[in-house]
């Protein structure tokens, strides 16, 4: 099959919905000639102009807001903010506003926008380019949070995202931009709601989001040395979560772990454990395990950084304390 | 400016007094016990919406703010779908779930209200953008309060619709407080007119309790953003009679001398005035509005009084499409 990066399956993306449907728009800061930041929208600019490959100022709330407003009245714009570090800014419209916008009017409005912004550490980008944000956006009711993994889900779930009528957090990660995998030449979605078992395992059921699925995979092969077995499931919607396929694994392994790069109190393993805890209390053979990134801003220096982020060795290190070795 | 002709203003004046009763209506029924929540009434300020309002197509489209009643009704709402919202019942504008403070009217063009100061001036943009991208030629108009002015939500949102040459009006209704404090502590401007220099848009100042001032500056802007001219923020002096909400008596931070001073230049007697004494309206019609109005709003109470309330099974529902 043919092999795209991250980076390139999520502009076949965009450039797919943009060609399929006038409606869609692109809309953010630096997007257009600069191809954002991470060059995720190189060459849409030339093949569709500048009206719907559209700079902003850099204004995230405006962004946040103008995307709202344009959505309100028919169009389906893909807003792009940088870093998620940089969404703060625009929580009000994001929280206050496009979350709540369809409920407030009793159903009468959709509200069907993406907003695409990519997070994660590991580049010594500093403590304002490198944090994972997303149990902020998963807490909030209205919301859909996805976080792809590979290049496949990147391009199936933004075309996804982009037709949906519902207000879409994308959160991309900035060390996959350059991670190689198949994408089919032919037109595929995604499904959101539904979560993927990305390895069949027995021992260990492993629900890990984003770049960290790639973590639990080299893991998964570590321990099977060992003897060690993990089915490793990737949520890829958050919010709402497909519970079923986790609930199912856990019954079948009797052990769970959950692993995100985001610190760990209030993180979105919290909530996975949570609901493991209230729904399948009596499968489990041995306590919740989490492996997350220590409770920390994340630190410039790559050592330092290297130490607050969860890795590979962590999640080992995690699976042979739940087996008890 | 264009002179406003008569039958113009006698809407507007027809649109003033139908805010004002509903509001004095509302402001009852909250009294009574029968609206649960707050309720920021728009009392004394009437001439800027209605004024504004009078220049819309009914495919424009209008934003507001918690303070927004009296923009809603003169885009064209019904008396009993807004009573029945403040009354929280399921045959209001949001079925009960918006309020007084989150009304939409989605088949009015009428694009909410937002209790989050200043939030809804980016989404007039985008909505600007959004009839810009499709050629629609409608205009939209961000009613905000002065205080809205501060935000960096405003700023953000002005500099998209300038930038971008966008078909919309932001109308401040400026009643000189942003809830207690007033604009010399939180402004070193004289003029708010003058924060559209920052966007290098026409800022234009006028009296807001003057309804043919108000409409000649509306007609204006409206008109020119209709024709691709891009942005204007128009500042609206005004004066508002109540409190904060119902529940602040509006006294602490104003003298009862201010506020009755105020009242001696009420819009809508000021209108009346001149609309009796140039012979455009009589005695008799206006006495005709007001009792078909007070009819109006019985109808109305009695409209919410009986509807239902929302089903608790429902809460969940309209979450996500």
């Amino acid at each position: 099959m043919r092999e795209l990066t991250y980076r390139e399956a999520l502009r076949e993306a965009l450039r797919e919905e943009l060609l399929r449907d006038e409606k869609v728009f692109l809309f953010g800061e630096d997007i257009a000639e600069y191809s954002g930041a991470y060059k995720v929208t190189q060459g849409l600019v030339e093949e569709f102009g500048h009206d719907r490959v559209r700079n902003t100022p850099l204004a995230e709330q405006g962004v946040a807001g103008g995307a709202l407003g344009a959505a309100l009245v028919g169009m389906r714009p893909v807003a792009e903010i940088m870093y998620i570090d940089f969404s703060l800014l625009a929580l009000d419209q994001v929280f206050n506003q496009i979350a709540k916008f369809r409920y407030m009017t009793g159903g009468a409005v959709k509200v069907p926008l993406v907003i695409r912004t990519q997070g994660g550490g590991g580049r010594s980008a500093g403590l304002h380019h490198s944090q994972s944000l997303e149990a902020l956006y998963v807490h909030i009711p209205g919301l859909i949070v996805v976080m792809p993994s590979n290049p496949y889900d990147a391009k199936g779930l933004l075309k996804s995202s982009i037709r949906d009528d519902n207000p879409v957090i994308f959160i991309e990660h900035k060390n996959l931009y350059n991670m190689n995998g198949d994408v089919p030449e032919e037109e595929y979605l995604v499904p959101l709601w539904k979560a993927d078992v990305k390895r069949q395992g027995d021992d260990i059921t492993v629900v890990a989001t984003s770049q960290c699925v790639s973590l639990a995979l080299q893991a998964a092969g570590t321990l099977q040395k060992d003897g060690i077995s993990l089915e490793v499931i990737d949520p890829r919607t958050l919010r709402p979560l497909d519970e079923k396929p986790v609930l199912e694994s856990l019954k079948k392994t009797g052990r769970i772990m959950i692993v995100h790069e985001a610190c760990r109190t209030g993180g979105y393993g919290a909530e996975v454990a949570a609901i493991v805890a209230e729904k399948a209390f009596d499968y489990l053979d041995a306590p919740i395990k989490r492996v997350t990134a220590l409770d920390s801003p994340i630190p410039f220096n790559p050592r330092l950084e290297d130490y607050v982020l969860p890795n590979e060795g962590d999640i080992v290190n995690g699976a042979l304390e739940l087996m008890g070795k | 400016m264009e002179k406003i002709d008569n039958d113009k203003l006698k809407e507007i004046y027809r649109t003033m007094v139908r805010i004002r009763a509903f509001e004095e209506r509302a402001i009852a029924e909250y009294r009574k016990g029968n609206c649960p929540g707050f309720i920021h009434a728009s009392v004394g300020q009437e001439a800027i919406p209605a004024a504004v309002c009078a220049f819309l197509r009914e495919d424009d489209y209008i934003l507001t703010t918690h303070r927004g009643h009296g923009d809603i009704v003169a885009k064209g709402a019904r008396l009993d779908r807004m009573m029945a919202e403040l009354y929280a019942r399921e045959t209001g504008y949001c079925k009960g779930r918006g309020g007084s403070m989150h009304i939409v009217a989605a088949d009015l063009n009428m694009l909410g209200a937002t209790a989050i100061v200043g939030a809804g001036v980016p989404i007039a943009s985008g909505v600007a953008l959004g009839c810009k991208m499709q050629n629609l030629d409608r205009v939209t108009v961000c009613f905000i309060g002065d205080a809205a002015t501060c935000t960096g939500a405003f700023h953000e949102g002005l500099g998209m619709a300038a930038v971008f040459d966008l078909p919309v009006v932001f109308v401040c209704e400026n009643n000189k407080y942003g809830m207690s404090t007033p604009q010399k502590d939180y402004t070193k401007l004289e003029t708010l007119a003058d924060r559209a220099k920052a966007h290098a848009i026409p800022g234009v100042s006028v009296d807001g309790n003057d309804a043919e001032a108000v409409a000649g500056a509306a007609s204006e802007a409206i008109e020119r953003a209709r024709n691709g001219k891009g942005p204007t923020l128009i500042d609206a002096a005004t004066y508002r009679y109540h409190g904060h909400h119902m529940g602040d008596p509006g006294t602490s931070y104003r003298s009862k001398a201010e506020i009755e001073e105020y009242q001696k230049f009420d819009p809508i007697e000021r209108l009346q005035k001149c609309l009796l004494e140039s012979g455009v309206i009589t005695e008799a019609e206006i006495e005709g509005l007001r009792g078909s109005l007070a009819k109006e709003l019985d109808e109305a109470v009695r409209f919410a009084a009986e509807s239902p309330e929302p089903k608790v099974e429902d809460a969940l529902e309209n979450i996500y499409c």
